[in-house]
């Protein structure tokens, strides 16, 4: 049985999947052994083609499924999950939604209202608390959804393609607008995405996945410092990094 | 200047000002209303006189059913009448939705408890109600009871299947965010199952009031004692061949039920209508 202990306090590791699997009942393997960590500061991308158990990666690592080999270590109650669709539920305004987490896992009325307020305000919500999912654009649900999670004030980020959805220039810059609060809060993060520039962008390290079965196939290390400025993705050094990544990824396929 | 030859120009629209409801919303039902009044005097004056061999008291004109209707005598009746029909239609109504609601919510715990029930819904839907109203008198006796079981027995699938739906409805993503959360079993059906069903909930008691108005009306066709319903009113009507006063008493029951129709489509916009998308009006 894979044991899910603790996270070691002092060593600044958030997450560590050691020779982690997951085999589905009928013999699928769905992630052949995979071995990582997410340090505390650090902003980790996995790129891999559709259907590579990426977005099992953070199902495991959140326990929402289970792994059959290999050791997972990670303090769940400090977890942020923002999902690919922003999940708010349509009958609860912005605050409410915002407000959600943390009242199922009955936080204290008082803290809830402030950090629920400030985490509006983060993102860049204020003047929306009162108004409904229905009224908000693409990118406005996606701030909820962020707001949410932040509340909770998490040490570790997982982040399952959550822009996939959005237009470019949104994308851009809810980007720019992560890595202010990554930034700012100093979480860990765990992201994952299909588009290389998004993840060269964003990280401090890019993981590549194969086809699945999923596993690590290579692993690059972004040089470029934080904050980080919009021009970079025009920056030859950052089309060079995009590349490799790319030619990784493209090598999985074949 | 050739090339602007094959070039049209097309001058802006400006806004058309709205003023009050636009004149479209009513153009259609005065429409409706003027062709299936017309078609009743058509099936009065000429189907029944040509086709029938001059039988046209047996339909009779609109006009003649309203005044005939709203004669001292039958007005007082039928306004009784359509008070008890009410009644019996609320009140089972209020116990199919009771039921109805606890089953479904029961029924979406777990799936071998819906599939324990749900051959036996959908079976017991497929009898038609005629044939079960005769066996309701000898078991329950002729009067308020049996009248209010037929109620409770037609409007009941449509409430358990559209909760169940609802309940059920909900994306593997917000339960995730439950689980995530360690919710309960109870939190999940307070916080995410029971609001988001609450469309198709409402979709349900809208078809099941209108369905309950039936079953009262039919009910009182079978089991007399008690108050004086419509369903009464129009087969006494019938047996003396007061056929003004039928159909008279036929529009009333018909307009009982657009009115519970209409009632629980207002209720529904009411409570769900600030948050809820609307993909089209009406239908449900």
């Amino acid at each position: 049985m894979p044991a899910d202990s603790p996270a070691a306090s002092g060593t600044g590791r958030l997450l560590s999947f050691d020779e982690v699997a997951m085999t589905f009942p009928d013999g699928t393997h769905a992630v052949d052994p995979v071995s990582f960590g997410v340090d505390a500061g650090e902003f980790v991308s996995v790129v891999g083609p559709s259907g590579c158990g990426k977005s099992t990666l953070l199902r495991i690592a959140s326990g929402l499924t289970a792994h059959t080999a290999g050791t997972v270590t990670v303090d769940r109650r400090a977890l942020g999950y923002v999902f690919q669709d922003a999940t708010l539920l349509p009958w609860r305004t912005v605050r409410r939604n915002v407000e959600l987490l943390a009242e199922l896992g009955d936080m204290a009325q008082a803290e809830r209202r402030q950090r629920v307020a400030e985490a509006i305000h983060l993102v860049g919500l204020t003047g929306f608390e009162d108004k409904y999912p229905k009224h908000l654009s693409g990118g406005m649900r996606m701030r909820a959804s962020l707001a949410r999670s932040l509340v909770l004030e998490p040490d570790v980020f997982l982040f399952d393609e959550p822009f996939g959805a959005l237009d470019e220039i949104t994308r851009e810059r809810l980007n720019d607008e992560l890595i202010g609060l990554f930034q700012a809060k100093q979480f860990g993060a765990l992201f994952i995405t299909h588009s290389i520039a998004e993840a060269v962008f964003m990280s401090t390290r890019v993981l590549v996945m194969s086809a699945r079965p999923g596993r690590i196939i290579a692993e690059f290390d972004v040089p470029f410092d934080y904050p980080r400025p919009p021009e970079l993705r025009f920056d030859p050094e950052f089309a060079r990094l995009s590349g490799e990544v790319s030619q990784a990824l493209r090598s999985a396929h074949a | 200047m050739s090339s602007v030859d094959s070039t049209s120009v097309y001058t802006a629209v400006p806004p058309a000002a709205r003023r009050g409801p636009r004149l479209g919303s009513i153009v259609g039902p005065v429409l409706g209303f003027a062709f299936f009044v017309g078609l009743w005097y058509f099936t009065h004056y000429w189907v029944l006189e040509n086709v029938f061999g001059k039988r046209n008291h047996l339909v009779p004109a609109p006009h003649v059913v309203v005044r005939r209707s709203l004669e001292p005598i039958p007005r007082g009746d039928m306004i009784a009448g359509l008070g008890w029909t009410a009644l019996v239609a609320l009140v089972g109504l209020m116990i199919a939705i009771t039921l109805g609601t606890a089953l479904a919510v029961l029924m979406a715990q777990a799936k071998p408890i819906e599939q324990a029930f749900w051959p036996y819904l959908i079976a017991a839907q497929a009898i038609p109600i005629l044939a079960i109203v005769p066996l309701i008198g000898v078991v329950l006796g002729f009067g308020f009871w049996s009248r209010i079981l037929v109620c409770v027995i037609i409007s009941f699938f449509p409430i358990v299947s559209n909760t169940l739906f609802g309940l059920l409805g909900a994306e593997r993503s917000q339960h995730d965010l439950f689980t995530l959360q360690g919710a309960s079993r109870w939190t999940r059906l307070l916080k995410l199952q029971l609001p988001g069903a609450l469309p198709a909930i409402f979709t349900g008691f809208r078809i099941a009031a209108g369905l309950s108005v039936i079953g009262a009306v039919v009910g009182e066709l079978f089991f007399r004692k008690g108050g004086k319903g419509i369903g009464i009113l129009m087969d006494q009507y019938r047996s003396r061949n007061m056929y003004p006063q039928t159909y008279g008493a036929l529009v009333l029951s018909s307009l009982l039920g657009v009115a519970v129709f209409v009632f629980f489509g207002w209720l529904s916009k009411l409570v769900i209508g600030r948050w809820h998308e609307q993909t089209r009006q009406g239908a449900g």
